[in-house]
């Protein structure tokens, strides 16, 4: 290089070399505050449902303890049971078949497989209701090749069981452990599994003797996801008139007018949740043992023949068809054949991407800031109120509107009270009159699915680079706006995406929470199918699952992709 | 002989309105210095640092200072602390005891901690760190803040042209080889005329070839510029090369600081000693004052009858000479390029067979099997306690990432 320095350029200090001294509160501490701030908020929800278990209630808690209470949780434990074995068998099943199997179609499948999760549950209640029940089009054509005349002349199932339930909710939620049970899979050591072959055992024996328990952290935690989203079910259950604690809590919150009691049968519910939040963490806790390589060999690919790669077709297949194509289906031709798009339905589109959109917006910004302010300061305070802030994801939709409805509505009480005492003007219900409180329970429920994802890319920017543009000058929110909002701009449109479809296809909260007179598309499809006016409730349902799909695609783009021991 | 952390007196600089800490004279940076440091020039000051990740003490009471211009190079194999040390100079961790002076200036420790943005100290990554977002003339504009538009480009431009990078200017971090993003990340890092340079193993990505000429470039720039440099590796040829003074660090503290001549003459450990090349090392005993061995006895001060002491003799201080009543027989040589490296066995009637290494040059003759008469340049030998180590690495393995924990970023 040159040796001589041109004195223009020579680097000497930048002048006057005095330095600004750090405030005692800080930017960094800023942002643990905000942190701790937002747990504290999301936090307030579940607080104060736990806070109403000592509250008395009086006789209505008795009286629901005698009647319905051990209605409701012998539902929901048996709705949880049949539908975790059906989510395993299915799951695991189609997760095995198409990672180490081949046949054709398998790589269709491989994301295929996922398109259900598109499907909120209450949609594929009312499709299949209108396809199975007394006057859908199965049995008409039954009674009308059989010449019988009515229901005593034949056996029919009856759709709106708890049964019907099961299979509805199973036929959704199996791409939550096909997902975690398949990625499993796929990072086991192949060579473990080879070293099963060469121990003298075949494909089946190794599956269940090796790759199903090295695989079981994974289906546990899958397992569990499922049923808290059958735990946050509303839209099936109360279809299906099968009573259980989200109907419960939504019954005695609207129809009895008992917000202290709704409280406690959210406490019961929560329950539950704690149950499958213990077990989804010590299952992942568990799993962390289990990378013993990261070698990646080809997958051993049993290729299938004859009429085992019919069975393995058909099992794949029905998951699929039962649980997208036929629904979807159904619902493309009603909607083409019935509802016609009537002048009301634009603002309901309106509506629901309005709410869904700001919901998203909070989500993502919260998350940055939740995810930068556990990266500045990994503290253990930091740690546990960020671990409090995404406990959402678990917490039933149902139990977190009158978790935010009660206290909000008391916050507004006391405002309107207080503005018309002393100002002479009526400013209303501020919160709970408008969608601030609606989403409000949103950045609640669905914060840990945008901040998940936050954390993962942000995780991945090296921290030189961060300390880079620190020593170059860029405080902490520099850094963050001009070197980590950049670098992670991908993730942060994912993370809002997700929000926004799973605010697009929530039901409970949105139908406690609403303002008057305030309609979603699931709103509307649930009031419509309520009223049994299945085929005109079918165009908000299609829009909610096109729109449920754009996700699902960039994941199944991410699981093609993803692909550590194929050929790619 | 003995330079181990000997600090100066803690007086810390010259008198005069430019060093805020000292009125009554003496710089620690530079003992010698009375005067006031020359206008423009800045320099660092660790006193008694200590740094700890909960229980794990990295750093410990480190005291150095780098003088004003001076490239001072921390030097010690991996896990060290050194890179811990130079992360608290740039502020990127806060030290838990001791206080960090940067131009006279208290910036971290005593309750005071002044944020690397607010620093104005240039970091050179050992990955670099180029921001992929950014184009090659961005990333070099984007520490150079309060200026005007057309005056940042300028700026960043003339750094690249300094460097030899500036045709690559609209050019992306991922389209450059390795030795060209040192380049870029060296302007970066110059660009806001940072008062100290901080260069974390800063070629270690590089193969062997190119790793010489980018030391070259880099020593030239970092002296053009006058800035004054702090920098970590764990090659002591690079330490040597780059260096006008080292220290050596092992467990969290500095063993011996000092020019590269004096460490390499004068070490003051046998660490230290085989840190900087190959060495004999002996475990010879103590008698009258004197360690005895093989060769003839060394004076070995301060220990006691009997002790038994490591007798440190570097390879090239052995000089041979056939003579059949010699007291080695040559096991192996071996030409190694510049020199000849000879494996001698030298049997003795009390005690276990030595084996000596020595380095000679000039032409080998193929003496193996051959009895050896063998001189020691005294000069070269050194008598240290026993240390129950190992040889240390002196090309450890690379150096991994410093710790996930950047906890005390603000």
């Amino acid at each position: 290089m040159n040796g001589t320095a041109p004195l223009d350029t020579a680097v000497g200090p930048r002048n006057p070399p005095f330095f600004k001294m750090e405030r005692k509160f800080g930017f960094g501490s800023g942002w643990v505050i905000s942190t701790l701030l937002i747990a504290v908020l999301v936090g307030a929800p579940v607080a104060f449902i736990l806070g109403h278990v000592f509250v008395s209630s009086g006789d209505i808690w008795g009286h629901l303890a005698q009647t319905v209470l051990p209605l409701y949780i012998v539902n929901s434990i048996f709705l949880m049971i049949g539908v975790g074995a059906c989510v395993m068998v299915g799951g695991v099943g189609t997760a095995w078949l198409v990672t180490m199997c081949r046949f054709p179609g398998r790589n269709t499948l491989e994301w295929a497989l996922l398109l259900p999760m598109a499907m909120p549950a209450y949609v594929v209640a009312y499709t299949y209701t209108g396809l199975l029940d007394f006057s859908g089009p199965v049995q008409t054509l039954l009674r009308d090749v059989f010449g019988w005349s009515s229901s005593r002349d034949y056996w029919f199932p009856e759709i709106r069981s708890l049964g019907g339930a099961i299979a509805v909710m199973s036929l959704v939620l199996y791409p939550y452990v096909y997902l975690l049970a398949r990625s499993a899979f796929m990072e086991q050591s192949v060579c473990v599994l080879e070293a099963s072959r060469t121990l003298g055992r075949g494909p089946w024996s190794g599956f269940f003797k090796v790759a199903l328990p090295l695989a079981r952290p994974s289906i546990a935690a899958g397992t569990a996801l499922a049923l808290m989203e059958t735990l946050n079910d509303f839209g099936t259950v109360h279809y299906f008139a099968v009573d259980t604690f989200t109907t419960g809590i939504y019954r005695t919150w609207l129809g009895l007018g008992e917000p202290a009691v709704a409280s406690q049968l959210g406490a019961v519910l929560l329950l539950f949740v704690l149950a499958l939040v213990i077990i989804e963490r010590i299952s992942r806790g568990v799993a962390r043992f289990h990378h013993t390589t990261s070698r990646y060999r080809h997958l051993p690919g049993y290729q299938l023949s004859g009429w085992r790669c019919l069975t393995a077709q058909l099992f794949s297949f029905s998951g699929l068809f039962f649980g997208f194509v036929l629904p979807a289906m159904i619902l493309a031709w009603w909607s083409l054949r019935y509802s016609v798009l009537n002048f009301d339905f634009l603002p309901i589109v309106r509506n629901s991407f309005l709410l869904a959109l700001v919901a998203a917006l909070a989500a993502v910004s919260v998350g940055v800031v939740m995810a930068y302010a556990q990266r500045l300061s990994p503290s253990p305070i930091t740690r546990s109120a960020v671990r409090l802030a995404s406990l959402g994801y678990a917490i039933p939709g149902s139990v977190i509107a009158v978790g935010t409805m009660a206290p909000l509505a008391m916050i507004d009480n006391i405002v309107a009270t207080f503005v018309s005492e002393h100002f002479g003007v009526n400013v209303g219900l501020l919160l709970t009159g408008s969608i601030a409180a609606l989403v409000y329970a949103y950045l609640v429920r669905f914060l840990a699915v945008s901040f998940n994802g936050i954390e993962a890319s942000l995780g991945k920017v090296t921290h030189s680079m961060e300390a880079a543009s620190r020593t170059l000058g860029q405080g902490a929110f520099g850094t963050l706006r001009r070197v980590h909002i950049p670098l992670i701009r991908g993730s942060l449109l994912t993370a809002g995406l997700l929000v926004f479809v799973d605010v697009m296809k929530e039901l409970p909260a949105t139908l406690i929470m609403r303002p008057f007179n305030f309609d979603t598309l699931a709103v509307r499809t649930f009031s419509l199918a309520s009223d049994e006016r299945l085929m005109e409730a079918a165009a908000p349902a299609l829009v909610i699952v096109l729109v449920g799909l754009l996700p699902v695609i960039l994941l199944s783009y991410a699981v093609a992709k993803s692909r550590p021991g194929g050929k790619s | 002989m003995n330079k181990i952390s000997t600090k100066p007196v803690p007086a810390l600089c010259g008198p005069g309105p430019h060093c805020s800490f000292n009125p009554h004279g003496g710089c620690a940076a530079d003992p010698d210095r009375m005067s006031p440091c020359p206008p423009g020039s800045a320099c660092l000051i660790m006193d008694s640092v200590s740094c700890a990740y909960g229980e794990n003490r990295v750093v410990d009471d480190v005291f150095f200072a780098v003088r004003p211009g001076e490239l001072l190079c921390l030097l010690g194999p991996s896990g060290c602390g050194k890179t811990t040390t130079l992360r608290m100079a740039a502020g990127l961790e806060k030290p838990v005891e001791g206080r960090i002076l940067l131009n006279g200036q208290l910036v971290g420790g005593q309750g005071v901690h002044v944020p690397p943005e607010n620093r104005n100290v240039g970091f050179l990554f050992q990955d670099y760190a180029l921001f992929p977002h950014l184009n090659i003339l961005d990333n070099v504009a984007f520490g150079i803040l309060n200026k005007p538009k057309a005056e940042r480009r300028d700026r960043a431009i003339e750094m690249l042209r300094q460097v030899g990078m500036d045709k690559f200017a609209d050019g992306w971090p991922h389209q450059l080889s390795g030795g060209q993003m040192q380049r870029v990340a060296l302007a970066r890092a110059l660009a806001p005329q940072p008062m100290l340079m901080l260069l974390d193993e800063p070629f270690s990505g590089l193969d062997k070839r190119l790793r010489d000429q980018i030391r070259d470039e880099t020593l030239h720039v970092l002296k053009s510029s006058g800035v004054c440099v702090l920098m970590v590796t764990h090659d002591p040829e690079e330490a040597m090369f780059m260096a006008d003074r080292i220290a050596i660090m092992r467990g969290g503290r500095i063993i011996q600081i000092g020019e590269p001549e004096e460490l390499y003459r004068r070490p003051a450990s046998s660490f230290v000693a085989s840190f900087f090349g190959e060495v004999n090392r002996l475990s010879v005993r103590v008698m009258d004052g004197e360690a005895l061995s093989p060769f003839g006895s060394f004076p070995a001060p301060g220990f006691k009858d009997d002790e038994v002491v490591d007798l440190v003799i570097r390879p090239e201080a052995v000089s041979l000479e056939l003579d059949d009543d010699g007291i080695a027989t040559v096991l192996v040589s071996h030409m190694l390029g510049r020199s000849n490296l000879i494996h001698m066995r030298i049997d003795s009637d009390h005690a276990p067979p030595l084996h000596l290494h020595a380095r000679t040059t000039g032409s080998l003759p193929h003496i193996e099997g051959a009895r050896i008469s063998v001189t020691i340049d005294r000069s070269q030998v050194h008598v240290y306690a026993r240390e129950d180590q190992v040889d240390p690495d002196p090309v450890p393995e690379d150096v991994p990432a410093p710790p996930a924990n950047v906890g005390n970023f603000c």
